[in-house]
């Protein structure tokens, strides 16, 4: 759970921000008390790679493709979930950061079909990875079970993000869990029913938090099965959402004259990237109208 | 939370109070039944339809004699306590059990809550405001607030939570009998004179009516012609039937809608319009006053355009040429004349991601609490005034020929009459069906699958049932989100709050039948 930093204006709780020192490649970052080591890369300008970091979610470390060197630690740690601490020293591109983050992307690239993941051949790229030396993934069915999104299983890295934001994290519906154990291990409902007999409340927030795109819309499944998906020449304009008076921020993706799909940005302080079902899914009556 | 479903109803708020207990608030819900928000609850108050005005002020005799008010507080900022205090009089927990169902030892458990807690905040829905005593309601939510000092500052404060994405900005702006834009009064002559000066026309100088008062004015036929812009009132008001025959019976109707609701099937002219939130510019003000834009992402289909569009071209029609002006120019114009509006330029919206009011210069971005004021020394303003209510009865008293009491709320899937909604396809959504308690669902000898016949005095529907465990016994449910299968509101009592006019959706005394 990402810690509440909004404070009123005026009145009420104001929180006093210290200032802390960090060195990461050799210079001085000033970031405030309580930022990762993550967020002290950012504010240097560094592109870190992520997967299973979010900043509406808790790290939970899974992936760990963000690591960085940090001088006095035995081992390398995950830049999303260490806590910047004054006068730490950080190397983001040294020998081991770069052979471990190569290991991480070729590991999870012959086991996962990585190939709906933004970034994921830049990053190959940039650290020499190769992926197939390894092996090539398995193809697991992808299951369609309603009309609202699809599970590509083929596409899970087990991050777990899902299961964050379906539970403690934001939806607290609690429909999906991690099941099974080792190679078995896999992101169930409980006792695997389908979808629409679960607990599931079809928020999409699992979708919204996927970063390989192994949760996806419907509609998106559909034109990518199609060889229609074009996120090139996708605009996404933010909006506000028609339903309740909550007043969620929403980014409407099209293609075409059609809203293809629709997410909520991380950094909105009324939704935290987060929407109902009626947010995600209720734009359908402007396709009817037409 | 108190007659609000917000875990259905406003999912995304919701999650904020789940972070709030995450750090370890109290939740109380408020409720007839029990709802998927009480179950996050610490304790559900099951609360007698129609009794929130005698639990509310038997939360506050609690207070006031365990004496936990906020003396301070009351002395300082407030009026009329005196009064007040003696109206409570007769609302111990015990004496006002008779009203509101509930355990004097839960009322008690709440008050101290509440009056204990360093913040408090009283949210709620239509569960308070659909009522014919509405505006006491109301009252008798922000008495509690204003005994214990929970108000204007942060973490505290009275939230009514808005059913839809712009009645907030609706209302700011004018769509109400009574206001201009920028809320400003219509009878305050000097708001008045500024619009006129601007608009070079006269405006009535007396307020409008208000939706329940044009049905009235229609059925003197005062009213004789109607624009129904975005809204469906055959389907979505109370005592559909005779709002029906109303709205037949007009010299002349339009309805400027995105679709050929039921409405717009009984109009003279329809006009299609663009869906606000994806075809067109703007803005629209949420429940925390909370100013957002809305963006043009598709073009509209066929001959639909923007409202602004047809509401210019109509005036042209009208004899008045105001030319195509864009949202934004609309809304420089109002800013400057609302400062609570003013220091609102789109640029400052979009850079800031939304402004919450009031705002009144592009320096700053105002207080953060709407009444705040109250704890300035001295106090700015008026004081904030006690209103001392008194328990009444829902509208329909509950008979022999019609036992049941029938109150209606939303589904998480399902916007009210289903215009929108509609169009997802969720699994989540069920064919319309009354919801009785086992106890009532038991003594009427009904199985699953079995159709009921619902009468109250304005009408007759069919509908399958289905048993909630989380309905009290004489409680039934239904939504109006499916009005094509069961049409609800031909059961449902146009009583209104004289106020407000908000009908009372909620309690209507009805008969169940088993259809053979």
């Amino acid at each position: 759970m990402r810690e509440d930093k909004r404070r009123g204006r005026d009145g009420g709780l104001v929180q006093i921000e210290r200032m802390i020192e960090v060195t990461i490649d050799g210079a001085k970052v000033r970031v405030p008390e309580g930022s990762t080591l993550l967020d002290a890369c950012k504010k240097r300008g560094i592109d870190t790679p992520t997967l299973c970091f979010a900043p509406n979610l808790t790290p939970v470390n899974a992936c760990r493709v963000c690591v960085v060197e940090l001088d006095g630690a035995r081992a390398l740690v995950p830049a999303c979930a260490r806590t910047a601490e004054p006068s730490m020293v950080v190397h983001t591109d040294s020998e081991r950061v770069r052979s471990a983050r190569k290991m991480v992307l070729e590991l999870l690239g012959s086991s996962v079909d990585m190939s709906a993941t933004p970034n994921f051949d830049v990053w190959c790229a940039r650290y020499d990875a190769h992926p197939e030396r390894l092996g090539t993934p398995s193809r697991a069915p992808t299951v369609v079970d309603n009309d609202l999104f699809v599970r590509d299983y083929a596409k899970c890295m087990l991050c777990y993000k899902c299961v964050e934001a379906c539970g403690a994290d934001a939806q607290h519906t609690f429909a999906i869990v991690v099941s099974g154990r080792g190679a078995h291990a896999k992101i169930a409902t409980e006792f695997d029913v389908s979808l629409p007999d679960s607990a599931c409340v079809f928020c999409g927030n699992c979708v919204g938090v996927c970063p390989t795109n192994a949760l996806q819309f419907r509609r998106e499944h559909e034109l990518r099965v199609a060889g229609e998906w074009d996120e090139s020449s996708q605009s996404v304009t933010k909006t506000v959402c028609p339903y309740c008076g909550v007043g969620c921020v929403l980014e409407l993706h099209v293609q075409g004259d059609e809203i293809v799909k629709v997410t909520s940005p991380s950094d909105s302080s009324v939704t935290d990237g987060m929407l109902c079902v009626k947010g995600r899914f209720g734009w359908g009556y402007t396709r009817d109208a037409k | 939370m108190w007659g609000s479903n917000a875990r259905e109803t406003h999912p995304i708020f919701f999650h904020h109070v789940l972070r709030a207990l995450k750090n370890g608030a109290n939740l109380y819900v408020v409720d007839p039944r029990v709802t998927s928000t009480a179950r996050f609850a610490k304790r559900h108050v099951p609360v007698r339809v129609g009794g929130d005005i005698a639990l509310a002020n038997a939360v506050a005799r609690v207070i006031l004699d365990e004496r936990l008010e906020n003396r301070t507080f009351i002395q300082r900022a407030t009026a009329d306590f005196e009064v007040y205090q003696r109206s409570l009089e007769d609302y111990t927990p015990e004496a006002a059990q008779r009203f509101t169902g509930v355990d004097p030892a839960i009322v008690r458990e709440m008050a101290l809550d509440f009056a204990r807690a360093d913040r408090a905040m009283i949210c709620w829905t239509l569960g308070i405001t659909e009522h014919h005593h509405a505006v006491e309601n109301v009252w008798a939510l922000i008495n509690l607030a204003l005994l214990c000092g929970h108000v204007g500052r942060y973490g505290a404060g009275v939230n009514p939570l808005r059913g839809q994405n712009n009645v907030q900005g609706g209302g700011d702006m004018g769509a109400l009998p009574h206001k201009l834009p920028g809320f400003l009064d219509v009878e305050d002559p000097v708001a008045r004179g500024n619009y006129e000066r601007l608009w070079g026309a006269t405006i009535p100088p007396e307020k409008g009516w208000t939706l329940t008062e044009m049905f009235r004015a229609m059925e003197r036929e005062e009213l004789r012609a109607l624009w129904v812009i975005g809204e469906n009132p055959a389907q979505s008001e109370a005592d559909a039937g005779h709002v029906r025959e109303l709205l037949s019976r007009l010299d002349h109707l339009v309805v400027q809608d995105l679709f050929l609701t039921k409405t717009a099937q009984l109009a003279d002219v329809v006009l299609p319009a663009c869906a606000g939130f994806a075809e067109s510019e703007g803005t629209v003000t949420n429940s925390e006053r909370r100013v957002q834009r809305v963006r043009r992402a598709l073009a509209p289909p066929g001959e639909a355009k923007d409202d602004l569009w047809i509401v210019g071209e109509m005036s042209k029609r009208l004899g008045r040429d105001f030319g195509q002006p864009t949202a934004e120019q609309l809304w420089d114009e109002m800013r400057t004349h609302s400062p609570l509006h003013r220091g609102m330029s789109y640029a400052r919206i979009e850079a800031l991601g939304g402004i919450q009011w009031p705002c009144p210069d592009t320096d700053s971005l105002g207080a953060s609490f709407l009444h705040g004021r109250l704890w300035e020394e001295p106090v700015r303003g008026p004081r904030a005034p006690f209103h001392s209510v008194a328990h009444t009865e829902p509208a329909e008293a509950l008979c022999e020929e019609f036992p049941l009491r029938l109150t209606t709320g939303r589904r998480l899937s399902e916007y009210n009459t289903g215009v929108q909604s509609g169009s997802i396809s969720s699994p989540l959504v069920r064919d319309e069906a009354l919801e009785l308690s086992p106890s009532d669902f038991a003594a009427l000898g009904l199985r699953e699958g079995d159709r009921v016949r619902v009468r109250s005095r304005r009408g007759s529907v069919t509908a399958p049932v289905r048993v909630d465990p989380g309905l009290p016994k004489g409680l039934v449910f239904l939504t109006l989100h499916q009005p094509g299968r069961v049409d609800t509101n031909l059961l449902t009592i146009e009583a209104t709050d004289p106020r407000a006019g908000t009908a009372e959706f909620k309690a209507a005394a009805v008969a169940v039948e088993r259809c053979e």
